[in-house]
């Protein structure tokens, strides 16, 4: 989202061409007829709920056991499973923007399917693995590790949709900030653990900042993997989206009320944390 | 392998009912004649697909189109005004919010079917399971409905009327999911009803219980009030009125009974 700079008069904008860049610069006015229009589209669903809501009930319905249990456990897995993404999403990212080997491009693109894969197909795929009776299901449960119908496997779940968006970031800021500043550390002598943690890190930080944010939101709104994977109990897998579906067969009012809280929940979280690059 | 062939049979119907609705809009109301849109439970998808090709043989230039879906959810879209012709729920409350609001014709909802619960396990049975009772082991993966869809209400009652208290490890939205989490052997049993069983095939087994008959789930099926296949066209009566009958009459129900469903 760029925002109008106000101390640059219409004249001076036509006027100056440095980088910073007026603000309609290369901005054709029928864009922002499109640009509006295509905001509408995603904002006037959330106004058509907002005015189903029963204001009234709200606090009633938002509050009941189910209901924090759900939002409680939804924060708790989406916490867990991002940084789960940070641990396993920047080697990834590192490894895809800073190196070459055979069939490179396959790889990336199959660590990028689930962002293109419907949820339950997802949730398919975790069963046909870590189910009880999937590839690995037996020797977990020889280590007496049980997924089947445990957090776990919801934080699973979660992980597995959500990875592709912080390696994708990560890897975008990699590959924009190019790998000189690692080149001059390694000829000064830096090891490459060293160069990792004093140069690579602080310059995708802010990368690896909205990919955990974009994780995060993702992994609170898993749905069909979770469904599909986990199943559903109070407490212990039914997390938010979940409730919301629930509550939707017997009493709509409660899932909209369900729904603004994660909406909110959602909003707080990017626009809290989710700060676009700017020019500088 | 019979549950394929259904699935295959469904598609095929639907392309069929949505091909047949472009092309046929026109002819609707002429004489014995026209598209008659059915909505339908998502239990009965098997059943009524194969009820409609028949009522379709039986009457030539009929085209039934089917919708399947949650009860629930159908009797919603028909309240914000969907267009049908008739509506088949799997239980008597939904039709009965219905009835309540007028949308229902005057002829009222008629009972075609009835359905109970059964055990289902997957096929070598891993827990042991033989009895209603044996569903209280602890450490046993159970999956039931919940409490809010029909399926699990009549778990929650059969089980109290047994006095048997179930600790599932997941209560599900709908009845397939509970199928699915035992087709898969996720979970060690579940409860589902009479009809999914015999239509899982073999990766799941059975297993009846006295107890299931305490509480018997009853499908009503009813023309609409806003139908417009619900006026005689003909002597006979109306195409909606028509195809109600053809469901509560020998044909329909013989093949409701072949999928495990029970007289009305």
């Amino acid at each position: 989202m760029a925002r109008p700079d106000r101390s640059v008069s219409p004249s001076a904008q036509r006027a100056t061409g440095d980088r910073a860049g007026p603000a309609m610069l290369g901005v054709p006015r029928w864009t922002l007829v499109v640009a509006a229009l295509g905001a509408l589209l995603i904002v006037l669903p959330l106004v058509g709920m907002l005015l189903t809501v029963d204001w009234l009930q709200l606090p009633a319905l938002i509050s009941s056991p189910s209901a924090v249990a759900a939002l409680a456990l939804s924060l708790r897995t989406a916490a867990a499973s991002t940084a789960l993404c940070v641990l396993l999403g920047v080697p990834m990212a590192l490894v895809l923007a800073r190196t070459r080997f055979p069939g490179q491009r396959l790889v990336r693109a199959l660590v990028l399917l689930p962002l293109v894969l419907p949820p339950v197909v997802g949730g398919l795929a975790l069963l046909a693995t870590f189910g009880r009776r999937g590839l690995l299901g037996e020797t977990f449960e020889v280590l007496g590790v049980q997924i089947a119908f445990s957090t776990t496997a919801v934080i699973l779940a979660q992980t597995f949709v959500a990875l592709p968006f912080l390696v994708l970031s990560v890897e975008a800021t990699l590959r924009a900030s190019g790998a000189r500043y690692e080149a001059v550390a390694a000829t000064l002598g830096a090891a490459p653990g060293t160069v990792f943690r004093r140069v690579t890190v602080p310059l995708v930080l802010p990368g690896l900042l909205s990919g955990a944010v974009l994780a995060f939101a993702r992994a609170l709104g898993e749905f069909g993997a979770t469904l599909t994977f986990a199943g559903s109990l109070e407490g212990v897998t039914r997390t938010l989206p979940l409730e919301i579906y629930l509550q939707r067969e017997s009493d709509p009012d409660a899932a909209i009320a369900l729904a603004l809280v994660l909406v909110v929940v959602a909003i707080v979280v990017m626009v809290g944390t989710h700060r676009p690059e700017r020019a500088r | 392998m019979r549950r394929r062939a259904t699935t295959v049979l469904t598609l095929a119907t639907t392309a069929l009912a949505l091909t047949g609705c472009a092309a046929g809009s026109g002819t609707a109301g002429a004489e014995g004649t026209g598209t008659l849109t059915v909505f339908a439970a998502a239990s009965l998808a098997g059943t009524f697909t194969e009820i409609a090709g028949d009522f379709e043989a039986d009457n030539p230039g009929v085209t039934v189109r089917l919708t399947f879906g949650g009860s629930a959810d159908l009797v919603s879209q028909v309240s914000e005004g969907a267009p049908a012709d008739v509506i088949a729920t799997a239980d008597a409350a939904t039709m009965t919010r219905l009835t309540e609001t007028g949308l229902v014709a005057g002829t009222g909802s008629v009972v075609f079917a009835t359905n109970t619960l059964e055990i289902a396990v997957p096929a070598d049975n891993p827990a042991g399971i033989r009895s209603f009772a044996d569903l209280a082991a602890p450490g046993l993966a159970l999956v039931i409905c919940a409490p809010q869809v029909p399926c699990g209400a009549t778990t929650a009652a059969v089980a109290a009327a047994a006095g048997v208290r179930l600790t599932p490890v997941s209560e599900e939205n709908s009845v397939t999911d509970v199928l699915g989490k035992v087709q898969s052997g996720e979970a060690d049993a579940g409860l589902v009803y009479v009809t999914d069983v015999a239509a899982a095939g073999t990766d799941v087994l059975g297993i009846e219980f006295a107890e299931s008959t305490a509480v018997v789930n009853e499908y009503p099926i009813a023309v609409l009030a806003e139908s417009t296949q619900s006026q005689p066209t003909r002597s006979v009566g109306s195409l909606a009125g028509d195809f109600t009958r053809f469901v509560t009459g020998p044909a329909g129900q013989a093949i409701l009974r072949e999928a495990g469903f029970g007289a009305p």
